[in-house]
């Protein structure tokens, strides 16, 4: 199964999670602010909104204050100013009974060196006073099989490769039913099958009815799995969508190569088309809605510019992709490979 | 939701109850400590001490030894000295090393890992961390002086004989009763170890380097016996917490001397009290950035 073909889509995939609070946001921020002892100012009024049953892709370039706010989130950084709720509950208060609906993977794998990696789910599980101690063992080897680990379940961690150790953390999350899932990264490190393996297993977790909140510098990996998405950059959250709201704000524009542009500029501009932008020997323009469908859409323009007597070498709609719009929000590119 | 729908949905909703006791994590923490190989190189070297002494006293003269109470000499008389020796040869430097050791990787330990994250976020309240950490020290302490006990009794029992026991007053008490006035002394010293592991616990928590919390915990043992050990800094000494440790001796006289043995207790208890409420006020607003 290949995830790009199957994203999950936000109106398809109507699970509300368990509990009485299912109908609050996952996640909720009110201008969470953390201003570190230097005087560096992390994340800066942040107003996050993580609604239930989304995958919510919380993208921003490395730095631009993702993981303190995961970390602010979850509690083991005290904002400076702001407030958060977590499935409903205000945190701090509600931490005990939040985060025990809660699996999450901070900034990377972090187990002790020599023990395998079962006795450190061992001891993940042991520290949670919400586990069952008879049903551990099958817990921890149902956890290690999904992630692909379980043959290596006897190896010390030290001897695991970065990937091992990334499945690890994510078998972490999965020792107990969870809500919400908070992964900063997840697919960091991995190589191309285990990134598939894994961004299919948040896909099958989100299907089962967890919230998903991920951190991601990768604007692929958003498209590819995520329904809601949110940008920071540098400290500041400067879009919150749904992805396919994004898509949809993003303006088409239709766009003529000709030898002589200024004649096509008259065509466009007889359209009533708009921002009609010239270089050199291309045209573009906002398409808008003054060319609607049921006219003859774009394809009339075509006709109309030859009628005209505009020597035509090329046309085009072009819509811009999600990169387009996020270097709009930004002014700044993402790492899109992988 | 309904069970079945519980089932399809493995949701947080059917998480198991909440345990209000759970001796898990505790258990997962002394797995740590005796199963780590250093600790085990670390519990050699406390056992070799004893091994060392009674061997050195039985191919040896016995001649009268340095600080502390004398018990070198007492060896050839009953094997029971071995551990008591032993004991007093490495409260200044060797269990106090162990101890810091332990104390200082309890929480640095696990930030430099970048597991204390992990912890919290099961989640494991701070003060419950701090609690079983805490016990966990207190557990190593314990298991650490008795070893050198047990290895120190076995190896003079089996080399020099047991029977009556003189003590340091010079009464004569039957064996068993001097096996009991070991177990006194191995409680006292514990409770000593207690407190500079209190100590240990709070440098812990300041720093994300194990080593360091250690050496800083260390040095703060090793000080406090050199200032012990200037008589012009005496209105200093009771407040030093190595001050009363070599007073288990008092615990081999008869009647016990409790002149330097509850005032010791006292300091151990004060030391612990405000050494964790120090850790807990550090710990529990700190930032985790691990």
């Amino acid at each position: 199964m290949t995830v790009s073909s199957t994203p999950v889509a936000p109106a398809s995939q109507p699970h509300p999670p368990g509990g009485r609070h299912g109908h609050d946001p996952a996640v909720r921020t009110f201008g969470l602010t953390k201003r570190f002892r230097s005087g560096q100012v992390a994340v800066d009024g942040i107003d996050l909104d993580v609604p239930a049953g989304s995958v919510y892709g919380f993208l921003g370039p490395n730095g631009s204050g993702k993981t303190t706010t995961i970390r602010m989130l979850l509690g083991l950084v005290g904002p400076t100013s702001g407030q958060h709720e977590l499935l409903g509950h205000p945190m701090p208060a509600g931490a005990g009974t939040a985060l025990a609906r809660i699996g999450a993977l901070v900034e990377g794998p972090a187990f002790h060196p020599y023990l395998s990696g079962r006795a450190n789910l061992r001891r993940l599980d042991a520290a949670d006073r919400h586990a069952d101690p008879r049903t551990s063992a099958a817990r921890i080897d149902e956890a290690l099989e999904r992630v692909g680990l379980l043959a290596a379940a006897q190896k010390r961690y030290r001897a695991y490769s970065l990937g091992m150790r990334q499945r690890l953390a994510l078998a972490g999350v999965l020792l107990q039913p969870r809500d919400l899932l908070i992964l900063d990264e997840p697919t960091n490190g991995l190589d191309p099958q285990g990134t598939r393996e894994v961004r299919t297993l948040i896909t099958e977790l989100a299907r089962d009815g967890a919230t998903v909140m991920l951190s991601t510098h990768l604007l692929s990996e958003v498209e590819q799995i995520c329904t809601h998405v949110g940008v920071m950059h540098v400290g500041r959250l400067v879009a919150q969508a749904p992805l396919t709201q994004l898509r949809a704000d993003a303006t088409a524009r239709v766009r003529v190569e000709s030898r002589q542009p200024s004649l096509a500029v008259e065509t466009l501009r007889r359209f009533g088309l708009t921002e009609i932008l010239v270089e050199g020997e291309i045209v573009t323009a906002v398409l808008g809605d003054v060319v609607a469908d049921r006219d003859g859409g774009p394809e009339k323009l075509i006709s109309a510019l030859v009628e005209d007597g505009v020597p035509v070498r090329g046309f085009g709609v072009v819509t811009p992709d999600l990169e387009d719009v996020f270097v709009s929000l930004t002014g700044e590119g993402f790492d899109v490979s992988g | 939701m309904s069970a079945v729908e519980a089932a399809t949905h493995p949701t947080a909703a059917n998480l198991p109850a909440l345990r209000r006791i759970s001796t898990r994590f505790f258990r997962s923490e002394l797995l740590l400590i005796f199963g780590r190989r250093r600790n085990w190189a670390g519990m050699a070297v406390l056992a070799a001490v004893p091994l060392i002494i009674a061997i050195a006293v039985k191919v040896t003269a016995p001649r009268p030894g340095g600080g502390g109470p004398d018990f070198l000499s007492s060896i050839t008389s009953n094997g029971l000295f071995v551990a008591l020796a032993a004991l007093a040869v490495e409260l200044p430097l060797f269990l106090p090393l162990a101890v810091s050791a332990i104390a200082g990787d309890a929480v640095a330990g696990e930030a430099n890992l970048g597991t204390l994250r992990n912890l919290l976020a099961v989640p494991v309240h701070r003060t419950r961390l701090l609690a079983v950490k805490y016990a966990a020290i207190v557990v190593f302490a314990v298991a650490a002086t008795a070893l050198i006990a047990a290895v120190g009794a076995l190896a003079g029992l089996v080399l020099f004989g047991g029977g009556p026991l003189t003590l340091l007053s010079g009464v004569q008490v039957p064996f068993g009763t001097g096996l009991v006035r070991l177990v006194l002394v191995c409680g006292y010293i514990a409770a000593c170890l207690a407190a500079l592991g209190a100590v240990g616990l709070f440098v812990s928590t300041l720093t994300e380097q194990p080593i360091g919390a250690t050496i800083a915990t260390l040095i703060f043992a090793i000080t406090s016996h050199i200032l012990d050990a200037i008589p012009q800094l005496d209105w200093l000494h009771p407040y030093l917490i190595s001050h009363y440790w070599m007073a288990f001796g008092d615990l081999l006289r008869s009647p016990i001397a409790t002149t330097s043995i509850w005032p010791g207790l006292g300091s151990a208890a004060a030391y612990t009290l405000i050494f964790l409420a120090a850790a807990w006020a550090r710990f529990s607003s700190r930032d985790i950035t691990s």
